[in-house]
């Protein structure tokens, strides 16, 4: 039952051949040196029939780095994988005459279906709050904006937390502050979580490096989730030949129902 | 053992979901009914979207109701006059309950208006029914003759215009009632999963006067071609069919319902009505407390891509 699907995942090259300090320059304004490679073995990953949950293992390496810096430990990376993004309702139940109604909703814009983060510590430690909101990392700073007419905005917070809150507890979002370690001084492994009803669709790789609490880089790889075999067959005509899906399915009916008719009688 | 349902989009246990199918297979082979009206609200309990729980549950009932239909039609016991007004009627209920289902979904009001129908429906025809069959059973007792119809009376029903003779059930009745019947079924069908024999068979008895020999085959009719094309519409507008789950429900239930029937013939009517009544009042109370009680968490997510 606890079967995971535990996908290995190579190291990408340790080029320490000089990288190209004139092109670093010109994107980064405060003449960071650092460099930041990630890769994963595939870029692909299929859902079977007996899908549990996968394991990723995302290698990475940061070139040009202050050996000073390193040993004091002021190098931090935050690793993201972030799901599909969709737009996702928010209900209120309240007692009305005595049962349970929603009565109120708020939709958020483009929020990922599914977010697993990993970090070589707890990530309010690795920079202020004010940097992680700006960049959106982690499910404490990740963006969720209103879609349409919200009134005054005084109940935004209280969706916001509670559209948090279900998406942790319900294991599609979580977060792991140990997740990511070095394993030399300059090579680190991470290990994000795909969860059980993981959305199909391009989910994204995420890098960030930190030092001292600055940005530095960020590097990002797409994955995809595809179901395999039967169940993409299946999800893919209901959704291309819906008409010929709903046919199909009566005439499964159909046949169960009149099969076993028959077959019982001859007893 | 698990499998993934590629429509609903989770993993469950297979052996619950037999265990569902061979269970209400069971009961409705004992009872001649559908069944849908019990497999929707557990596939519900069992964490299955509604909207998939109610689309799966039309497939299932087509499954269910097709061998009894064929046996009426072999018999000669269907009035395919009588069904195809009820079916006429059937077929706008059902796309007019497709369409609801969809705005519904969309309000944000699909499970409250799924539970709340299911609880109105299921309190009063069990209600109803229990009440009827423990006077029969006091008839019985007293040594009683009971029927289940009284011929020969009339109501207001039978004062309405655009009336048509139906040769098979002998009767002159017209078609405003008739369709108006399918039509509401028919809503019933779309919305709630239920073949809605369980309303059916007992209008068209007491409301309608038809006589009590065509009146299963003539709803089994009705249902069969009912579900089948809300099985097509759900299918096409909200896609939400889950032939997998479906698939496996219907082969459980098929099974079930052929122990059912054994079972269900060496009890008594009176008996198997009051049994009925009962089930049928649990499941109506079981949605009832899930209504009141404080739900766990008064906040829910809804992903636009699938509505929950």
């Amino acid at each position: 039952m606890t079967h995971l699907a535990r996908i290995a995942l190579a190291a990408l090259t340790l080029a320490f051949a000089a990288p190209a300090g004139a092109q670093m320059q010109d994107e980064n304004a405060n003449d960071f040196t650092e460099k930041l490679e990630i890769g994963i073995s595939t870029d692909e990953i299929a859902i079977t029939s007996d899908f549990r949950g996968a394991d990723l293992t995302i290698f990475g390496a940061v070139d040009g780095f202050d050996p000073n810096l390193l040993v004091q430990g002021k190098y931090n990376i935050i690793v993201s994988l972030e799901g599909p993004k969709d737009n996702a309702t928010v209900r209120k139940k309240e007692r009305v005459f005595g049962i349970w109604v929603n009565t109120s909703s708020m939709t958020f814009e483009l929020v990922p279906e599914s977010y697993s983060l990993s970090s070589t510590r707890d990530i309010e430690t690795i920079a202020p709050p004010g940097e992680m909101g700006n960049m959106g990392i982690g499910v404490d700073h990740m963006r969720l904006v209103p879609l349409g007419f919200v009134g005054d905005g005084s109940n935004l917070g209280e969706f916001r937390n509670a559209f948090r809150r279900i998406r942790e507890t319900s294991g599609v979002y979580e977060r792991d502050p140990g997740g990511v370690q070095f394993i030399s001084s300059s090579l680190f492994k991470a290990s994000v979580r795909l969860p059980a009803n993981v959305p199909n669709g391009v989910h994204v790789v995420r890098a960030y490096l930190f030092r001292d609490g600055t940005f530095v880089a960020a590097k990002a790889l797409p994955l995809r989730v595809v179901k395999t075999g039967v169940e993409q067959v299946i999800t893919q005509t209901a959704h291309q030949q819906p008409f010929f899906y709903g046919l199909f399915a009566v005439l499964l009916a159909v046949i169960t129902g009149w099969g076993a008719s028959l077959l019982f009688r001859k007893e | 053992m698990t499998i993934y349902l590629p429509i609903a989009e989770l993993s469950v246990n297979i052996l619950i979901i037999l265990g569902m199918g061979a269970a209400v297979g069971f009961l409705s082979g004992m009872f001649g009914v559908g069944g849908g009206f019990l497999i929707t609200p557990l596939l519900i309990f069992y964490n299955i979207p509604p909207v998939v729980a109610v689309a799966t549950g039309a497939n299932q009932v087509v499954a269910s109701s097709i061998s009894g239909a064929i046996t009426h039609f072999r018999r000669g016991t269907i009035d395919i006059k009588l069904g195809t007004v009820l079916l006429c009627g059937g077929l706008l209920g059902a796309t007019l309950g497709v369409w609801l289902f969809s705005f519904l979904r969309r309000a944000g009001q699909l499970d409250l208006v799924i539970s709340l129908l299911y609880v109105v429906l299921l309190g009063s025809v069990g209600s109803l029914m229990l009440w009827e069959s423990v006077r029969a059973m006091r008839k019985a007792a007293k040594n009683q003759a009971t029927s289940l119809r009284r011929p020969g009376q009339h109501n207001w029903v039978h004062g309405l215009p655009l009336k048509m003779r139906f040769k098979k059930s002998k009767i002159y009745l017209s078609v405003i009632p008739v369709a108006a019947l399918g039509f509401c079924i028919g809503i019933l069908t779309s919305v709630m999963g239920v073949g809605g024999g369980f309303i059916m068979v007992p209008a068209m008895i007491y409301l309608l006067r038809i006589p009590t020999n065509v009146v299963v085959g003539t709803s089994l009719f009705q249902i069969v071609f009912v579900s089948a094309y809300t099985v097509i519409v759900q299918a096409s507008t909200n896609y939400t069919v889950d032939i997998v789950l479906a698939f496996v429900l219907m082969i459980a239930g098929v099974i079930g319902a052929q122990y059912g029937v054994r079972v269900g013939q060496k009890l008594r009517g009176e008996q198997l009505r009051a049994l009925l009544a009962l089930l049928v009042l649990a499941v109506g109370i079981r949605l009832a407390i899930e209504l009141v009680i404080p739900p766990k968490d008064i906040y829910s997510v809804v992903s636009a891509g699938f509505g929950f």
